[in-house]
């Protein structure tokens, strides 16, 4: 049975990585979770210097998922590289950077100063996070400066490079073209979408940035089918995400198109939750008498 | 940090709002030190999905223990579970208390509410046995200090409405104990965020080393989300750290609390 998959020049020995943001830089779980059977470990979002993040409350629980602000703390390019990349190289499965700016320079530089880093799997452009003041989502929502973030970092870089699209655009088709014509070798679908939760007895906002992002089950029906109008627009391949907590829901997400596919907030309740979705994904296959995972990539039929 | 399906041997009211569970955890409850907790999935919430944090209280041979208030969604679904039913916990998590050396200082012990549970297995594993001070709104709010009398230490109560104890907030016995003498002394608190701060504030006038459990919301547990932190000092400014890993037990002095700059 052939489980592995490639994005651009980015070798996956299996279809299954985890989402930026939710698996921290991978070594916080090395204690729970064998990393090495991952098909990637996918980091938390870097840009160029430290960012302290947003105030708190950053997160709140709402029904079958969650809202974060959590601002993109993190510990810049250098900070990265030197608290984290010993471990990440150690693994046997490459490490997907999930990297962003406030201006398109800033992004060419970030994927300049990972293109002279040895063992980097591929770069992810978040150009779709809906919590930063500057920057962020104006890159993913307004095409023409995607078309320009990608191309920077195409001359940046040779990298395997996956733009992470956003939810909250009216055509997300013309996106991903965009986005593949600007040498983009995979899509990330989706990010968070943008929403917001109150407090009636107060009437103030749950999170201290008052937005936020949505996650978790509740968002897949949302994900599934951005993927499947991203997948009939561009050839190039997809990770599909949003609410991936079971193989099942994983499957769903390869029939809509989808080449790979990242399990993102589950690891929160359920850290082992990637290995149930490979262990389910080889029994459906089983099942079906499948022998390559890719057949079922956009094997979607006709009528209900 | 390990995670496991555990599954309750008792899970029992103790007062109120107030139920004491214990789970049977082999591999867990060697590990476990004073301070540090567990998160715990319910499986039985299907619509909340995430993990809540819970203090460990007290552990026993193969088992650990957890006491929790009634206070929202998973918790109330948790109280509604029998004996024979699994959990899933990942634990034990988070940096706890420095237990004193034989010979060091002597714990003033400060706790509101389920604040108690945090601090039961420093009482148990300090050499040197000293006081609990502890605080609450009624009566039924003061848990388990009979636990505490039973390992040999002191309890003093306060509490709001007088019911029990001193009528007041738990600072003011404090307070009068560090003026009658504060050498040798170090303050651990858990309870309410204003409390804890209340305590910061005694342990700099009196110049006490103190160490505060903070409660904050949690994603992940376990050091990935970063939902969960707060500001501490670093070099002449502050940084974000985060409760689940850097915590949930802090050096009071390092906090910097809402409205400082
Ligand atoms: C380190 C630590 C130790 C704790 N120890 C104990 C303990 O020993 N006994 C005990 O009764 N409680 C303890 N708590 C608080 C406990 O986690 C919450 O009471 C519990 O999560 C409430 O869940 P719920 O579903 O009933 O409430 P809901 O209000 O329905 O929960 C909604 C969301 O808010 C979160 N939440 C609500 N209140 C709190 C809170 N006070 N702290 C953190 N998250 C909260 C929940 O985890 C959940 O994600 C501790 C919290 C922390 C951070
Ligand atoms: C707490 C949190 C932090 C996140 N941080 C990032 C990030 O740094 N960069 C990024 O591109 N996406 C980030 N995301 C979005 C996820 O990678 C993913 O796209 C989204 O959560 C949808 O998948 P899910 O529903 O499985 O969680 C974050 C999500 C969460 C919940
Ligand atoms: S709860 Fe996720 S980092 Fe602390």
């Amino acid at each position: 049975m052939n489980l592995s998959v490639q994005l651009g020049s980015l070798q996956m020995q299996n279809p299954v990585t985890v989402a930026s943001g939710t698996f921290g830089y991978g070594v916080e779980y090395a204690q729970l979770l064998d990393l090495n059977r991952l098909g990637a470990v996918t980091v938390k979002g870097i840009r160029l210097n430290p960012v302290r993040g947003n105030p708190t409350p950053r997160t709140v629980e709402v029904t079958s998922g969650m809202l974060n602000a959590i601002g993109l703390q993190g510990p810049g390019v250098d900070g990265f590289i030197e608290k984290y990349w010993p471990f990440l190289r150690s693994l046997n499965v490459p490490t997907i950077i999930n990297i962003w700016g406030t201006s398109v320079e800033e992004y060419a530089e970030v994927a300049r100063r990972f293109d002279a880093v040895e063992g980097v799997g591929a770069l992810e452009l978040n150009v779709s996070c809906p919590n930063i003041k500057e920057g962020g989502a104006q890159f993913g929502t307004d095409v023409n400066l995607l078309r320009q973030v990608v191309s920077a970092c195409r001359q940046a870089t040779r990298l395997p490079l996956i733009t992470k699209l956003s939810p909250n655009v009216p055509n997300i088709a013309s996106f991903a073209r965009a986005a593949a014509e600007a040498g983009s070798d995979a899509l990330s679908v989706t990010n968070s979408v943008p929403a917001m939760a109150i407090d009636s007895e107060t009437r103030r906002p749950r999170l201290a940035n008052v937005t936020g992002g949505l996650t978790g089950p509740c968002i897949k029906p949302i994900a599934l089918k951005l993927v499947w109008e991203a997948a009939r627009a561009v050839r190039i391949p997809i990770v599909g995400m949003g609410g991936i907590q079971t193989a099942t829901d994983a499957i769903e997400f390869l029939v809509a198109g989808a080449t790979a596919v990242a399990v993102g907030t589950a690891n929160f309740y359920e850290p082992q939750t990637a290995f149930q979705v490979l262990a389910g994904l080889q029994e459906y296959m089983e099942r079906h008498r499948m022998t390559d995972v890719r057949e079922l990539t956009g094997s979607l039929r006709a009528g209900p | 940090m390990i995670e496991r399906t555990v599954q309750i041997l008792a899970n029992e009211r103790v007062a109120d709002q107030y139920f004491r569970l214990v789970l049977r955890a082999p591999e867990i409850a060697p590990l476990v030190q004073p301070g540090q907790f567990a998160h715990v999935r319910i499986l039985r919430l299907k619509e909340a999905l995430l993990r809540r944090p819970f203090s460990i209280f007290q552990v026993e041979g193969d088992t650990f223990s957890i006491l929790y208030k009634q206070v929202g969604k998973g918790t109330e679904v948790l109280a509604q579970m029998a004996p024979g039913e699994t959990l899933s916990a990942i634990a034990p998590l988070g940096k706890g208390f420095a237990v004193p050396p034989p010979g060091g200082e002597t714990p003033l012990l400060v706790a509101g509410g389920y604040g108690m549970a945090a601090m039961y297995l420093l009482a148990k594993r300090s050499p040197q046995k000293g006081i609990v001070f502890v605080g609450g709104r009624r009566q039924v709010d003061i848990l388990c200090a009979d636990d505490f009398r039973e390992l040999g230490w002191e309890v003093r109560i306060a509490t709001e409405d007088g019911s029990l104890g001193s009528k007041g907030l738990v600072t003011q016995p404090l307070r009068a104990e560090l003026e009658r003498t504060t050498a040798g002394r170090r303050l651990y608190a858990c309870g309410p965020t204003p409390m804890l701060r209340a305590v910061g504030l005694l342990a700099e006038e009196f110049r006490v080393p103190a160490e505060l459990s903070m409660d904050e919301h949690m994603c992940c547990g376990v050091g990935v989300c970063l939902a969960c932190v707060i500001r501490v000092k670093s070099g002449d400014g502050w940084e974000y750290q985060r409760t689940c890993t850097e915590g949930p037990v802090f050096d009071a002095r390092q906090i910097v609390w809402e409205g400082q700059p």
